[in-house]
């Protein structure tokens, strides 16, 4: 199993084309499909902060949700269950990195499932695709 | 119509003088006129009268986006149409930063700003609504960036956002005053700061977190790699590695680089001051618009000892290109590279368009060397590389202490009428040129383009081009038909709207794939004649406005100082100058009688 890493925030340009290649995996434009997220860390000329899924081996997202909508994926991190999820959004604000997205017009979670579609968009090697060991 | 055109349509009406909010889609204008610059210049026809006064309420702020914004690689600027205050004509500017793509993703294709508030406030704009919100706190804010600061955690929705703002030239009317968007882009010139100045209004924040469906999900992943792709090499490598900062080595060793108030296009100390040695001694960080792979943003970090405490340091960030870098480097002798910057920091503070500012100190500069005045005007002894001056003087043009820098306040043009040295004084139409001495083409660029440099035509290039190939100067007809050929094409790019760095991208075969991709059966003969009919569409409106090309002054000075091309003579210009006129007239009669 394969999952999205920041290799180099420092080389981030705050370009946002990974956001949008990842609001374009379900045939969208713009920003409200992403699960991620560049902003500037405090101003751009401090540079730029990138939220990507950590997929954690123990996610608090998961463990936070009352219906069971995240199920544990393999090699780290969580699938949503749309067809589950009541969309309270205890799993936005049990994840402390805040790389659970929140899809407004669906009114769900938007979660990464580390297909790693955003990283040949990257023009600046900030993001990547890493085996999970 | 299209689907896509109907997601475009919705324009937000804001109307300051009774602080109301409301929508309306106009399909009728984005199907017919793409939107950009095609657009705006519609919604600048319903709103601005002929003989609005630019600083008064009847002044409206048209902000604009197309197509391709958000959507595509490098389509990555709005487009802000309104009456300049410098001369009383349409006027447009644009920007980048992340304006474009959040007001795409926040569901407008332009925002109309109407009226004028009866004290400070600011706007924040979301999907949905308009908060009108007290500005009293952020009036009279030293540097723009701090208001900037304090909106950037005042506010919600981090990164998702534009917060586009002015400083205090903007609050006092300065003429030339910019509005700074994301820190260190900017609108920059023709005055847009002083317009936002009149009508109260220190900010403008907007807020999109929307998405959109594609009509066709394949053909746009295809093109879109294909734009990606070619955003990433040849056509955009120079803005990628050095930023516009590159073209001051080649420029002046063609002689085309404005020095001191234009009197020289060679300037001993450019290799300071160039792109090469600006990274090499300052560059701290690379940063780019929204959907920009190419981070043409150059910023560069300078540290500053405090006087009364040793190892007490003041890093300061400063964006740099290469207008500022003639306007306020080059033609004001400034040799420096931190001398350069921490002027080029003055200017970003105060929010003034930089190449105005420039080009108003080097008159008063050598107006004073000359004695066309005094050290009683000036205050401050404004001396050719003495950097420490001219940052003095910056803060005097904006806080206006005497008659003199109330003139310059208003402009060059203003000033010389006023006290002297019109000679050397560098404008066309009341707008200071951009930074190119490189031969007649560029100079009646300024005279007969809609905007207020070479970012319309690019005939400075067209200059190098006839310098590099050793070819004589073109019959005038054919130069006035080359400028208005390409303007007329780049209405095209701007009413989609894509960064014209991306220019060399966006070929008419890209642009129509781009726009098949989204549902548009435009094709590219079709293109062209709209890019026309935009074109002179803005023309006609200046020339109701009473713009007369024939009676714009060309300054003395541009036809002394010898350019790669040799002399630039008056007569050339103004048989260009008379081509565009006629043309121009032609079409008002022929639309005034159908």
């Amino acid at each position: 199993m394969r999952r999205l890493v920041v290799v180099d925030a420092n080389r981030c340009v705050g370009c946002n084309l990974c956001v949008y290649a990842c609001t374009n995996r379900f045939g969208f434009v713009g920003v409200s499909k992403s699960a991620i997220a560049v902003r500037s860390a405090g101003g751009v000329e401090r540079g730029f902060t990138v939220i990507v899924c950590r997929a954690c081996k123990d996610p608090p997202c998961a463990r936070a949700c009352p219906v069971d909508a995240l199920a544990l994926r393999s090699g780290g991190g969580v699938v949503l269950n749309p067809n589950k999820c009541i969309g309270c959004g205890f799993c936005v604000s049990a994840c402390d990195i805040g790389a659970v997205m929140w899809d407004h017009e669906s009114m769900k979670p938007v979660i990464c499932t580390h297909c790693g579609y955003c990283v040949s968009f990257c023009p600046h090697g900030v993001i990547a695709l890493e085996e999970v060991v | 119509m299209v689907d896509w055109v109907k997601s475009l349509s919705r324009v937000l009406y804001v109307d300051l003088s009774r602080k109301l909010f409301w929508t309306e889609e106009r399909e009728d204008l984005f199907s017919k006129w793409l939107g950009g610059v095609g657009v705006a210049v519609q919604l600048y026809k319903e709103e601005v009268g002929k003989d609005a006064d630019p600083l008064s309420p009847e002044n409206a702020i048209i902000l604009s986006i197309g197509p391709l914004t958000g959507v595509f690689p490098m389509a990555s600027k709005v487009v802000a149409v309104f009456k300049s205050p410098l001369n009383g004509f349409i006027a447009e500017s644009h920007a980048g930063g992340r304006a474009a793509a959040v007001m795409r993703f926040a569901g407008y294709g332009s925002i109309v700003i109407r009226g004028a508030s009866d004290r400070p406030v600011y706007l924040v704009v979301d999907e949905e609504r308009v908060r009108f919100r007290d500005a009293g706190a952020l009036w009279g804010m030293k540097s723009s960036e701090t208001v900037g600061k304090v909106l950037r955690e005042a506010l919600p929705a981090a990164g998702y956002r534009t917060i586009m703002r002015i400083g205090r030239a903007g609050e006092r009317l300065v003429r030339y005053a910019n509005v700074t968007v994301e820190t260190y882009r900017h609108f920059g010139r023709m005055g847009l700061g002083a317009v936002f100045g009149s009508k109260k209004l220190k900010a403008l924040v907007v807020i999109g977190r929307k998405g959109f469906r594609l009509p066709d999900v394949r053909a746009y992943r295809e093109i879109y790699k294909e734009i990606y792709d070619l955003t990433k090499g040849a056509a955009t490598r120079k803005y990628h590695d050095l930023g516009t900062a590159a073209n001051v080595n080649p420029l002046n060793a063609i002689k085309a680089l404005p020095t001191r108030n234009f009197s020289s296009g060679r300037f001993e100390g450019a290799e300071n001051i160039s792109g090469e040695s600006l990274a090499e001694k300052h560059l701290s960080r690379r940063v780019a618009c929204l959907a920009c792979p190419v981070a043409c943003i150059h910023l560069a970090a300078i540290r500053e000892e405090y006087e009364d405490e040793k190892y007490f340091y003041k890093v300061e960030n400063v964006p740099y290109d290469y207008e500022p870098i003639y306007s306020l480097g080059s033609n004001l002798g400034i040799n420096d590279s931190y001398g350069l910057l921490k002027v080029i920091k003055a200017v970003e503070d105060e929010g003034l368009d930089s190449i105005s500012t420039g080009v108003v100190l080097a008159w008063a500069t050598e107006a004073l060397e000359k004695g066309v005045i005094s050290l009683k005007e000036t205050i401050v002894e404004l001396k050719w590389g003495d950097w420490r001056s001219y940052v003095e003087a910056i803060g005097y043009i904006v806080k206006q202490p005497n008659e003199f820098y109330r003139s310059l306040a208003m402009g060059v043009e203003y000033a010389a009428s006023k006290y002297g040295g019109l000679d050397f004084a560098l404008a066309y139409n009341n707008v200071e040129p951009a930074g190119y001495h490189t031969g007649p083409l560029f100079h009646a660029s300024l005279v007969i383009g809609a905007r207020h440099s070479h970012l319309d035509a690019g005939a400075y290039s067209m200059d190098e081009k006839l310098v590099s190939s050793g070819s004589t100067l073109p019959p005038p007809e054919e130069a006035a038909k080359l400028i208005i050929d390409e303007e007329s094409w780049r209405q095209v790019l701007n009413s989609l709207v894509i960064c014209l760095f991306a220019r060399g991208v966006y070929s008419k075969q890209i642009v129509e794939k781009a726009l098949r991709a989204l549902g548009y059966t435009i094709d590219g003969a079709q293109l062209t004649e709209l890019g026309r009919a935009i074109y002179l569409e803005k023309h006609a409106i200046k020339f109701l406005e009473g713009f007369d090309p024939e009676k714009v002054r060309i300054p003395k000075r541009v036809t002394e100082t010898p350019t790669p091309l040799g002399h630039v003579t008056e007569s050339y210009l103004k048989a260009i100058i008379s081509y565009y006129s006629k043309l121009v007239k032609e079409y008002i009669s022929k639309s005034r009688s159908t």
